[in-house]
C-alpha cells in the first residue's frame, strides 16, 4: 500500500471521472464538499471546497467585546463548546494577568474533560455509521444525552453553552453536579466495554481501518494535523502536556501516542483518550475546593495593545488565537488557528490510492467539525 | 409416513375451489381461472409479507438500538408501514433528465418479477406450493440471480454516478456469491439426492439434513447463511447501497411507487432466501420429529406445518436482521476476497466431504 501512496498522480486519463461528495452527503457530518477524482473506486485525488457555513467569524470578532466572543466561539467546533471558550478566556486573563480562583481551574477542567468525552462519543457514534454500523450510532448518543443532562442543569444549556467568562464562570456548578459526574463515570466505564465489543473488537472493522490512510510522523508535522489524529501518527503534540494551561499540569494523565498513523491508531487514541479523561475527572470531582467562582472584573474589559496567543487542547487538535489589541474593549484582529481545517489538509494526501470506502473511514477518523473548518 | 392431522386440510381447499370451478366453467376458462386466482393470492401474499418485513425490521432494529420504533399508527405500530406505502403510491415519479427511460423505467420491475417469480417455486406447507418442480432448487437459483440484471439497469439508465458504482460492486458481488449459494445448496442436494423442494422436505422427516449430513451440512448452513446475506444485498454487504458512500448506491434516483419496489424485493429477498434456508436445511414445514419417539413426534405433529414453516423462516430472517444491525460493512475486495479465497475452496472441499460420508453411508 505504501507504494500506491507515494506515486505521482497522472495527469486526468480519459479513465478518469470525477464525483461530488457533499455538500450534501450523509458521510461527509456537514456541508463539505470534495471533489473527488476516481479511476474505478480508486480515489486519484480530491479537493475538498469549504465556505458553504463561512460565517465571518473572525470578522465578526472585530466588533464584539471579549465576553461576547466567547459566545461566537461555541458555534465554532461545536462539539468542543466548552474548550474553545476557555481559549477566550485563558487570552483574557493571561492579558490581563488575573488569577482566577482554584475552585474556577477545577470545574474548567472537569467541564474539559466531560467535553472531550462527549465528543470523542459523538465522534465514535459517527464513525460508526461510516462504516456502515448504524447502531453504534444510536449508543454513542445514547451515552453522549448524560453528559448533556449533567451540563443542562449547570449551564443551562445542552449544546451551546457559554458558561465560561473572563476571570471565571458565569455562575456556579448545581450542587447535584459532583454526584451526578461521578454517576456518569460508574455508567460509562461500563457502557464503554460495549463499545470495544461491537466495533473495537470486531474483525470487519479492524479491516476495514487497518493500514488505511497511513500519515507519517512527518507528514503530520508539515501538514499540522493535531489532536488525536495527529498523535495516530506518533506526532505528540498535547497542548495539555506541552503547554500546560487550567490544572493539567497538576493531574497526572498520559498523553496518548500510537505510531501506526493508520486509521485504526486514530481511533484508538481516540477511544484511549476516553479513558485518560475519566481518569483526569476522578481524580478532581471530589477535590473541588471552596471559593468564589469568578474573579473580580472590570464590567469593560480591555486589553492592553500587543499582540497574544493563547492555544488549548480542543477534542480534534490544538486551538489557537492570535489576538492583536490595539487598546479598545474590540480586538483590533482575531485570528483562530482551528484544528479541523489543518487536519482537512491532509485527506487529500492520506486518502489517495485507497478506495472510495477508505475515503469514508480516513475523514470519519479525521474528526472534522465542518464549522470549524468554515469557520 | 406420519399421518398428519393437518395434510389435507389445504387439499380440501383448493379441492373443492378446483371442482367448482370446473362444474360451472368450461376447462379452458376454468384453467384461466385458477391461474388469476393463484396469481392474486401470490400478489397478496407477496405485498403482506413485505409490509410485515418491513414492519419487523423497523421494531428489530429499533430494540437493538434503545428505541421504541413505530408505535403510534395502530396498536404498537403494526399499519406504519401500510401508512409508509400509502405515502410511497402516491408520491411523485420524478423522471430523471438524460436518464435512460426505458431502461431506467423497467429496471424496478425486472429485480420485483425475480423475487416473485421465486416464490412459486418455494412450499410452506405440505402441497401448499404454485408449482412442485422436480428441478426446484434450479429453478430457484436461477431465477433470483435475474434479480442483478434489474439492479444493473438501474445503475446504469440513472445517469448517475453514485447509482453506476453501486451497481457495479452488486454485479461483482451477486456474481461470486452466486456461486457459493450454489455450491452449499449442491452439498445438500448430494444429501438428498433429489433437487424437488417437496422431496427434500419429505427426506427430512426423521431428521433435518442440517443434523443429518454431519460437519458438511452445517458448513453448508453457515456459508449459505454468509453467501445468501450477500446475494440480498443486506446486512454487512450492502455495499450496491451504502448509504455512508454513495448515498443510496443504485436506487439513488427512483422515487415513489419504483423505489418501493426495489425496497419491496429486498425484503422479499431476504424471505425468499430464509425459506430455502429453512426448507433445505431445516427441515421446511417437516415438524421435528426424533425417529423412534412415536408420542413426541405425535405431539410434534400438532402444530401445524405452516407454524413450523413461519417460525425457522422467522428464525433465520432474525439471524439476517441481527448481521446487519450489529457489523461495519465489508469494503469491494475484502468482500471479493472473502468468496474467491476462503468461502469458494472450503465449499468445494465441503462438497467432496459430503460426497464421501454419502458414499460410504456415514449420515443418519
Amino acid at each position: 500500500m505504501k507504494e500506491v501512496i507515494h506515486t505521482p498522480v497522472p495527469s486526468v486519463e480519459e479513465e478518469e471521472y470525477h464525483i461530488n461528495m457533499g455538500p450534501q452527503h450523509p458521510s461527509t457530518h456537514g456541508v463539505l464538499r470534495l471533489v473527488v477524482s476516481l479511476q474505478g473506486e480508486i480515489v486519484k485525488s480530491l479537493k475538498p471546497h469549504c465556505g458553504y457555513i463561512h460565517r465571518g467569524m473572525e470578522k465578526m470578532c472585530e466588533k464584539d467585546t471579549y465576553p461576547q466572543i466567547i459566545h461566537l466561539t461555541d458555534r465554532m467546533d461545536y462539539l468542543s463548546a466548552h474548550i474553545n471558550n476557555h481559549a477566550v478566556c485563558l487570552l483574557v486573563e493571561n492579558a490581563l494577568q488575573i488569577e482566577v480562583p482554584e475552585r474556577v481551574k477545577y470545574i474548567r477542567t472537569i467541564m474539559d474533560e466531560l467535553t472531550r468525552i462527549q465528543s470523542h462519543q459523538l465522534w465514535w457514534a459517527s464513525f460508526g455509521m461510516d462504516l456502515g454500523g448504524l447502531t453504534c450510532f444510536f449508543y454513542g448518543l445514547r451515552d453522549r444525552e448524560k453528559i448533556l443532562d449533567i451540563w443542562e442543569e449547570t449551564t443551562g444549556a445542552r449544546f451551546l453553552q457559554s458558561y465560561y467568562t473572563p476571570g471565571g464562570l458565569m455562575w456556579d456548578i448545581h450542587p447535584d453536579f459532583q454526584k451526578k459526574t461521578k454517576e456518569f463515570l460508574k455508567y460509562f466505564r461500563k457502557k464503554i466495554r460495549d463499545y470495544e465489543k461491537i466495533l473495537s473488537g470486531n474483525v470487519i472493522f479492524r479491516e476495514r481501518s487497518r493500514n488505511v490512510g497511513i500519515m507519517t510522523k512527518e507528514e503530520a508535522v508539515s501538514y499540522g494535523v493535531t489532536g488525536p489524529s495527529g498523535r495516530g501518527s506518533g506526532f505528540s503534540c498535547d497542548v495539555r502536556k506541552h503547554h500546560p494551561y487550567a490544572l493539567y499540569d497538576k493531574v497526572d494523565f498520559k498523553e496518548i501516542l500510537y505510531q501506526e498513523g493508520d486509521t485504526l491508531a486514530r481511533y484508538m487514541v481516540r477511544m484511549d483518550e476516553m479513558y485518560e479523561s475519566m481518569h483526569i475527572i476522578d481524580q478532581l470531582i471530589d477535590n473541588i475546593p471552596q471559593g468564589d467562582f469568578s474573579a473580580k472584573m472590570k464590567a469593560v474589559i480591555k486589553l492592553p495593545a500587543g499582540e497574544y496567543y493563547q492555544r488549548v487542547e480542543t477534542a480534534r487538535g490544538a486551538l489557537g488565537l492570535y489576538c492583536i489589541s490595539d487598546g479598545n474593549k474590540t480586538p483590533y484582529r482575531l485570528k483562530f488557528r482551528t484544528p479541523s481545517f489543518s487536519n482537512l489538509s491532509a485527506l487529500d494526501h492520506i486518502s489517495r490510492g485507497f478506495k472510495i470506502a477508505d475515503l469514508v473511514a480516513i475523514g470519519g477518523s479525521l474528526d472534522l467539525v465542518i464549522p470549524d473548518i468554515d469557520r | 409416513m406420519a399421518s398428519n392431522i393437518y395434510d389435507n386440510f389445504v387439499s380440501a381447499i383448493t379441492q373443492w375451489i378446483h371442482n367448482g370451478l370446473y362444474h360451472v366453467l368450461p376447462p379452458f376458462w376454468a384453467l384461466m381461472a385458477e391461474l388469476t386466482i393463484i396469481g392474486l393470492v401470490f400478489l397478496v401474499f407477496y405485498a403482506l409479507v413485505g409490509l410485515f418485513l418491513v414492519y419487523a425490521e423497523r421494531k428489530v432494529c429499533a430494540f437493538m438500538q434503545n428505541r421504541v420504533g413505530p408505535n403510534r399508527v395502530g396498536p404498537y405500530g403494526i399499519f406504519q408501514t401500510i401508512a409508509d406505502f400509502i405515502k410511497l403510491l402516491m408520491k411523485e415519479l420524478v423522471t430523471i433528465k438524460n436518464s435512460d427511460k426505458l431502461l431506467f423505467n423497467l429496471a424496478p420491475f425486472i429485480v420485483i418479477i425475480a423475487s416473485f417469480m421465486a416464490i412459486a417455486a418455494i412450499p410452506f406447507a405440505k402441497g401448499l406450493d404454485a408449482i412442485d418442480f422436480d428441478i426446484g432448487i434450479l429453478y430457484v437459483i436461477a431465477v433470483s440471480s435475474l434479480g442483478v440484471v434489474g439492479v444493473l439497469l438501474a445503475g446504469w439508465s440513472s445517469n448517475n454516478k453514485y447509482s453506476l458504482i453501486g451497481a457495479m460492486r452488486s454485479g461483482a458481488q451477486i456474481i461470486s456469491y452466486e456461486l457459493s449459494v450454489g455450491l452449499s445448496l449442491l452439498t445438500i442436494i448430494i444429501l438428498a439426492g433429489t433437487m424437488q423442494f417437496s422431496a427434500i422436505v419429505q427426506g427430512q422427516e426423521y431428521g433435518w439434513f442440517i443434523f443429518r449430513g454431519h460437519i458438511p451440512a452445517m458448513i453448508a448452513f453457515v456459508i449459505f447463511l454468509i453467501a445468501s446475506t450477500a446475494e440480498t444485498n443486506r446486512g454487512p454487504f450492502d455495499l450496491a447501497e451504502a448509504e455512508s458512500e454513495l448515498t443510496a448506491g443504485f436506487h439513488t434516483e427512483y422515487s415513489g411507487i419504483k423505489f418501493a419496489f426495489f425496497f419491496l424485493a429486498e425484503y422479499m429477498n431476504m424471505f425468499i432466501v430464509a425459506s430455502i434456508a429453512a426448507t433445505v436445511f431445516l427441515g421446511g414445514w417437516m415438524p421435528f420429529h426424533v425417529s423412534g419417539w412415536t408420542g413426541f413426534n405425535q405431539v410434534m405433529d400438532y402444530i401445524p406445518p405452516s407454524i413450523w414453516y413461519i417460525g425457522k423462516t422467522g428464525f433465520i430472517i432474525f439471524l439476517m436482521m441481527l448481521f446487519k444491525w450489529t457489523f461495519p460493512r465489508l469494503r469491494i475486495d475484502q468482500l471479493l476476497t472473502l468468496e474467491w479465497k476462503y468461502l469458494l475452496p472450503i465449499n468445494l472441499f465441503n462438497i467432496l466431504l459430503m460426497s464421501f460420508i454419502v458414499l460410504m453411508g456415514w449420515h443418519f
